[in-house]
């Protein structure tokens, strides 16, 4: 077993996929910093909001105000210095704080593929992805034409996982037996040419797109591991997410997603695709370059070790949630960064009471005087932001000269096509309870059970 | 040859996944798709335009009414005028949550039902005679409220009041209040019945400008905010520290505020229903819609919450500011039932018919 390890790690492979892999990340995410600033996110979702909500032990984490704008510059910056690959350590290091730091600024809009993006661009700075056809290498007059195998491999053991374990999460009876939620969500894409109004409110239909979600989430993984049915596999990354894009307002997820798939293809591929972009260039590469065959990292036992407890941290946080006693869809203790993605169409209502703890004396709270619509939303249905609002607006009204300040909530919400029951107890006074990994015990019971993973 | 085996293998998983989820299906089965142009057509041809061209005429009585009475001030006149005004202030009630197309564009709510009136700038306006009705900054000094003031609040006892109107300054701005109102509604109602209704109930988009969408984001917003709220909420007091009775809707003529909040509520569960204005025919709405997706459990629990809401509201004095000011609770209790619907409506009905209530300006993966 040991050996077996050993002679893996001495694995060489050509470097013309990660190299490839480096700029198709770092030209969609350029697109992608592009394409928020365009649609006028920035402003709407981190500028705007008088409150951000922030994530459990990031709330140090400040907004920026108009200095936004200069941060995702930077972000769009090194993200096109990772596609060119000039100074690439230092860009994907400056890409990789960047962009966390602006997800980590409002968790309203987590989302599983920026925290995908995080993490795989947290990977890249261990990965020797300039070695190959780059600024780096054009400057150093030196490229290196292999690199070890398990390189590559993280790459793909990372998509991988989101895929294998988004497929283990839908492994419930809500997903399976009801087709929730597509069910609630497939009739309203009506609008759709040819097949809105022939198979979106279909039953079978809802059914077989639950199913075969399933099944490509759980399978597509060794399909494309596997040369012989990679191609077929590739077709079907493509006509998967291409569908869901065309259903879901997703962004840029699906094509993340296409360009990533590429990087199990074999060499000759990413060759191609490295002349055809050497031609688009011109004389790009006139100058004679030394090409050695192998580059072996120099702090070769310190990046593995790194990748083997990035790895372990991958495996099990999704499996965090076993720790806590409630069912995870309703208490959602343990739901994000888990590869829990179209899982459940969850809509609630929070009305919050401001008390005055000794004369009894209260008064309602218009969410809109706080929040922004997509805020209002979120955190409707989610405890942790119901829980940090709370706090927010306790401390809103305390230096407003209110005594005795306790906040209630009363809270319903609606998940996968249930009626809406009763969601946080109203008698709790949030402003006394305290964010924790604890399971919060001010969540009423679901009353319901949806078996599985 | 192996590449085409896994090819097929992978079609054949997806036809079992298929075949196999009709098997373990809950049995529910959704029906045809339904028809939105028939619920939209239904919405516009038997409920909305309807109601405002029973608007328009009662308010064409009342500016008939307003003509007798600046011509002859006397205290029979004042009276049919009040009653007119009551009368159109009531069918008013009905078509507020409509605030789509023209009555959108022109602010209609806006200028017809800003309450509490401004009196100070109703007086100023008055005595500088001096004033653009349009303009959104008299939104606070037109429309029924302002009107409300006019007729009850404008002095102490009626023969004061008609001494009031001895001023052709008082009976001008009457006037031109009235005959504004009139001319918006006017407006508004010619828009639906020569342009609007046929590009309404045809524009079926599931996008944030598709009249299902348009109309449902009007109607939920309606009943939250300036029905549960305003009509009932705010002057209740649970916004703010202290009850505040004079906020209440008809503040100055207060003996049947009441009937105008049971007007409201009538009407959203009408919509809701399908209700026809002008009979008891029930055709194609948000009911029947959840209907055809399933959902007759919300159906049942909207309509059982509207009633016990109905029950509550019916159970206050007809004077909502006396109500307020004397047991304040059961104004308490009318707006708990109130908001048991708005539960219903924002976190079921927009979640079952899927429909964005705001217009979500960002990216979503469902997590």
């Amino acid at each position: 077993m040991k050996s077996k390890v050993k002679t893996y790690l001495t694995q060489t492979t050509s470097a013309a996929p990660l190299a490839v892999f480096r700029i198709g990340f770092g030209l969609m995410m350029l697109y992608g910093i592009v394409r928020y600033w365009l649609k006028g996110w920035i402003d709407t979702v981190y500028i705007q909001p008088k409150f951000h909500f922030k994530y459990y032990g990031f709330e140090w984490v400040k907004t920026l105000g108009d200095y936004t704008y200069l941060l995702f510059l930077i972000c769009g910056l090194s993200a096109f210095l990772v596609a060119i690959g000039y100074k690439y350590r230092l860009a994907i290091i400056t890409f990789f704080l960047s962009f966390t730091y602006i997800e980590l600024m409002e968790k309203t809009t987590y989302l599983n593929h920026y925290y995908f993006i995080s993490i795989l661009s947290f990977l890249m700075i261990f990965l020797p992805a300039e070695k190959y056809f780059s600024v780096d290498g054009y400057r150093n007059k030196i490229q290196y034409k292999n690199i070890p195998k398990w390189t590559t491999d993280s790459i793909k053991l990372l998509i991988g996982i989101v895929y294998f374990y988004a497929g283990l999460a839908k492994l419930n009876s809500d997903w399976l037996f009801k087709a929730q939620p597509l069910k609630t969500w497939l009739p309203s894409k009506y609008d759709i040419p040819f097949i809105g109004e022939s198979l979106m409110h279909q039953n079978w239909f809802h059914y077989a797109m639950s199913w075969s979600g399933m099944f490509y989430d759980l399978l597509i993984p060794f399909f494309l591991l596997y040369r012989k049915t990679r191609v077929v596999a590739f077709f079907f990354v493509v006509f998967f997410h291409v569908f869901t894009r065309v259903l879901f307002p997703i962004g840029m997820f699906p094509f993340v997603m296409i360009v990533s798939a590429l990087i199990f293809f074999d060499a000759d591929l990413h060759n191609k695709i490295i002349d055809s972009i050497r031609k688009l260039l011109g004389g790009f590469s006139a100058k004679a370059i030394e090409t050695k065959a192998v580059y072996r990292p120099k702090n070769r036992k310190l990046v593995l070790s790194i990748l083997a407890l990035f790895f372990t941290l991958q495996l099990l946080i999704p499996f965090r949630y076993l720790l806590y006693p409630n069912e995870l869809f309703w208490t959602e203790e343990g739901y994000r960064f888990s590869w829990r993605v179209m899982l459940m169409e969850k809509m609630g209502y929070a009305n919050f009471k401001i008390v005055n703890g000794e004369t009894g004396q209260f008064f309602y709270v218009d969410n809109q005087d706080f929040l922004t619509p997509l805020q209002e939303k979120q955190m409707s249905f989610q405890p942790d932001f119901i829980l940090e609002y709370a706090h927010y607006l306790g401390d809103h009204f305390k230096s407003q000269g209110h005594k005795n300040v306790e906040v209630y909530v009363e809270s319903y919400a609606a998940l996968n096509g249930r009626l809406s029951i009763p969601f946080i107890d109203k008698t709790v006074n949030l402003y006394a309870e305290k964010e924790s990994f604890k399971p919060k015990h001010w969540i009423l019971p679901f009353n319901d059970d949806i078996k599985g993973l | 040859m192996i590449k085409r085996i896994f090819g097929v293998v992978i079609v054949v998983l997806v036809v079992l996944a298929c075949t196999e989820s009709d098997d373990t299906g809950s049995g529910n089965t959704t029906n045809d798709t339904f028809d939105r142009v028939a619920m939209l057509t239904n919405i516009a041809d038997n409920i909305i335009i309807p109601a405002y061209q029973d608007l328009d005429a009662d308010l064409n009585t009342l500016v008939a009414s307003k003509n007798a009475f600046i011509t002859e001030v006397n205290q029979a006149n004042l009276e049919t005028l009040r009653t007119d005004w009551f009368t159109a202030y009531k069918t008013f009630q009905a078509v507020q949550m409509f605030q789509i197309g023209k009555a959108e564009e022109l602010f209609y709510k806006d200028r017809m039902n800003v309450y509490p009136t401004n009196t100070t700038l109703i007086e100023n306006n008055i005595s500088t005679g001096n004033y653009v009705l349009s303009n959104a900054s008299n939104n606070a000094a037109v429309g029924f409220p302002a009107v409300d003031y006019m007729l009850y609040g404008v002095a102490n006892d009626d023969v004061a009041i008609l001494n009031v109107y001895t001023n052709a300054n008082y009976i001008n701005y009457l006037s031109d209040v009235i005959d504004e109102m009139q001319s918006l509604t006017n407006s508004v109602l010619t828009d639906w019945t020569t342009n609007y209704r046929n590009s309404f109930v045809v524009n079926t988009a599931n996008v944030a400008s598709g009249s299902v969408n348009k109309l449902l984001n009007a109607y939920v917003f309606y009943y939250e905010k300036e029905l549960r709220a305003q009509k009932i909420g705010i002057p209740a007091g649970v916004f703010s520290t202290t009850p505040q009775p004079l906020l209440v809707e008809a503040v100055y003529k207060e003996d049947n505020s009441k009937e105008l909040v049971l007007e409201a509520l009538n009407t959203v569960q009408d919509v809701f229903n399908g209700k026809a204005y002008n009979s008891s025919n029930e055709g194609e709405s948000y009911k029947t819609y959840l209907v055809a997706l399933n959902r007759n459990d919300l159906v049942e629990v909207i309509n059982a919450r509207l009633d016990v809401a109905r029950q509550k509201v019916q159970a206050l004095n007809s004077n909502l500011k006396s109500q307020v000011e004397t047991d304040n609770t059961k104004m308490t209790e009318a707006y708990d039932a109130l908001q048991m619907v708005v539960v219903s409506l924002k976190s079921d009905m927009l979640s079952a018919l899927n429909v964005s209530y705001v217009v979500d300006p960002n990216d979503n993966d469902g997590d």
